[in-house]
């Protein structure tokens, strides 16, 4: 394991009980690489969202530790919600400036940080559109950039694309792996579509129906260019196939 | 709808024709008939004045209706100013702290459902008539202000809260960026209701204290009319009522609309 791959976040035995009672998480395991683009699959009601807040820091969690490899500088996360979650009275910049904002810088010397995010993400010409102007996708897309504009170490996304039509769906796949290239930033992806995940990810890491602990682990090769052909090939049918099965096995005799 | 590109503005269809002449009509037409009616049958005014004869006895009259207008008027909107102050600030105070809400929500409901018809009497034991009628006035205008702020306060969508907890939001930013502009739609209908009824206490009120002289309200007037069997004059003075009620709601619902119709559903029509 080179110095790159070094884990960037680990979990260790980690469990999750919220205040209702209900145990989300038990003894989880699991390490997030710098550079990569992790995907943690699972039913719905795994937990997987959960361990996605716990890496936030939106929650706290009730057993074992989140380790950051710099402890002492914690890198900045950016969070993209499954809802696009825009203030609804403000203007696409407005939405894409509000981390910064909170952040206290002023809104000229965000100016520039704001429009380049939403140049990456396509929206340079909506940024005077009210979210409410916007289509399903854009607003996605506003929810991203404004993720973007502090430029975290993490990228954090959960179920983002759930909701989106399947045309919609494939396009902003696409530009978050050309994102991905761009910014080299770590994304870390919850998803229940084995599709979704095996073409965005290199890794992925599926979690058991109760508890959330890791059944399985796939690597996809990130070498392989993700394109029509990929998505229609040999090796992401196998790959389908394997995480399928995995995830069949995760929800063992749960009844549904 | 297809020939504009997603994010310009599209004009709107003027609605204001439909909105307003339909009502015109039915207004004018009712008018006609009362006319009709107290002429053709030769009813006496003191029994059903004619709408003529009221709008006559409201120039008459006007030395003695539209100064208690203005009065009527100043303690309606005194109340309603301190009336929203005072409900901005506690449901500011009680989105702040559940144990604050707990103390004093109780409270701010009995104040609510004891009809201020039984506490104006009170209130004139202890309080000058004008004191005692404003006080009216901003205990009924107070609590669907306070309700529908406090209400508006408490539900912000949870993921925008996750987003500014994320961001490690001050709650000074929660409260500016967030819980103050989600909660102005609930907020301005409290003030829509809050202004009605900010007219109506000042007007209960002023029957139950009778105040005369100079600082005489329309209320009073009615009663006084009442009593020397003007008829005319109290369907006159019933007007002005019904007039700055509908002008109250008017202007408050225009405020309402030119701050949210960029963004809330409320302010804007189907299928813009």
């Amino acid at each position: 394991m080179n110095a790159a791959a070094k884990p960037f976040v680990s979990l260790r035995g980690i469990g999750k009980v919220f205040a209702n009672g209900v145990m989300a998480l038990r003894d989880v395991d699991l390490e997030v690489r710098e550079g990569e683009t992790l995907t943690l699959l699972g039913p719905s009601g795994c937990g997987k969202s959960t361990v996605l807040r716990l890496i936030a820091g939106l929650l706290a969690p009730t057993s074992g530790a989140i380790a950051w490899r710099d402890a002492n500088a914690l890198p900045g996360v950016g969070f993209v919600f499954q809802e696009p979650t825009l203030l609804p009275w403000a203007d696409v910049f407005a939405n894409v400036y509000l981390p910064l904002r909170l952040a206290g810088v002023s809104r000229a010397a965000a100016a520039p940080r704001v429009d380049e995010a939403l140049e990456l993400v396509g929206l340079s010409a909506f940024r005077g559109a009210l979210p409410r102007e916007l289509s399903g996708g854009m607003k996605m897309r506003a929810a991203i950039a404004r993720a973007l504009v502090t430029r975290p170490a993490v990228l954090l996304m959960d179920e983002p694309f759930a909701a989106l039509d399947e045309v919609t769906r494939f396009k902003l796949e696409d530009d978050l792996i050309a994102l991905k290239r761009e910014l080299e930033t770590t994304i870390v992806f919850v998803t229940h579509s084995v599709y979704e995940s095996v073409y965005l990810s290199t890794r992925i890491l599926v979690l058991a129906a109760r508890g959330g602990r890791v059944v399985d682990e796939i690597d996809v090769d990130p070498e392989v260019p993700r394109d029509e052909e990929f998505r229609l090939g040999m090796q992401f049918s196998c790959l389908c196939r394997r995480a399928s099965r995995a995830l069949q096995g995760a929800m063992g005799e749960q009844v549904l | 709808m297809s020939a504009t590109e997603p994010g310009e503005y599209l004009p709107t269809r003027s609605s204001s024709g439909r909105d307003i002449i339909l009502p015109a009509v039915v207004l004018g037409g009712g008018l006609i008939a009362w006319e009709a009616v107290v002429r053709i049958g030769a009813i006496p005014a003191y029994v059903l004045p004619a709408p003529s004869l009221i709008a006559q006895t409201l120039v008459k009259d006007r030395d003695i209706l539209f100064p208690s207008l203005v009065v009527t008027l100043t303690i309606t909107f005194q109340a309603l100013f301190w009336a929203t102050l005072c409900a901005i600030a506690l449901a500011l105070a009680i989105a702040q702290s559940k144990w604050l809400e707990r103390a004093l929500m109780p409270f701010a409901i009995v104040l609510q459902v004891t009809p201020i018809i039984a506490i104006a009497p009170l209130l004139l034991v202890y309080l000058a008539p004008q004191e005692a009628v404003l006080v009216c006035a901003f205990l009924v205008a107070f609590f669907p202000i306070l309700s529908n702020t406090s209400l508006g306060l408490a539900s912000v969508d949870h993921a925008l809260l996750d987003l500014f907890d994320l961001y490690r939001a001050s709650p000074w930013q929660r409260l500016a960026y967030l819980r103050a502009p989600a909660a102005l739609p609930q907020f301005f209908t409290g003030l829509r209701i809050g202004g009605g009824l900010a007219l109506i206490g000042a007007i209960v009120a002023e029957l139950a204290a009778g105040a005369a002289g100079q600082g005489a309200g329309l209320a009073f007037r009615i009663t006084e009319a009442g009593y020397r069997l003007d008829i005319p004059r109290m369907f006159a003075a019933l007007a002005l009522i019904s007039l700055t009620g509908v002008l109250i709601y008017a202007a408050l619902a225009l405020l309402s609309h030119l701050c949210l119709r960029r963004w809330h559903e409320s302010a804007r029509e189907r299928g813009e």
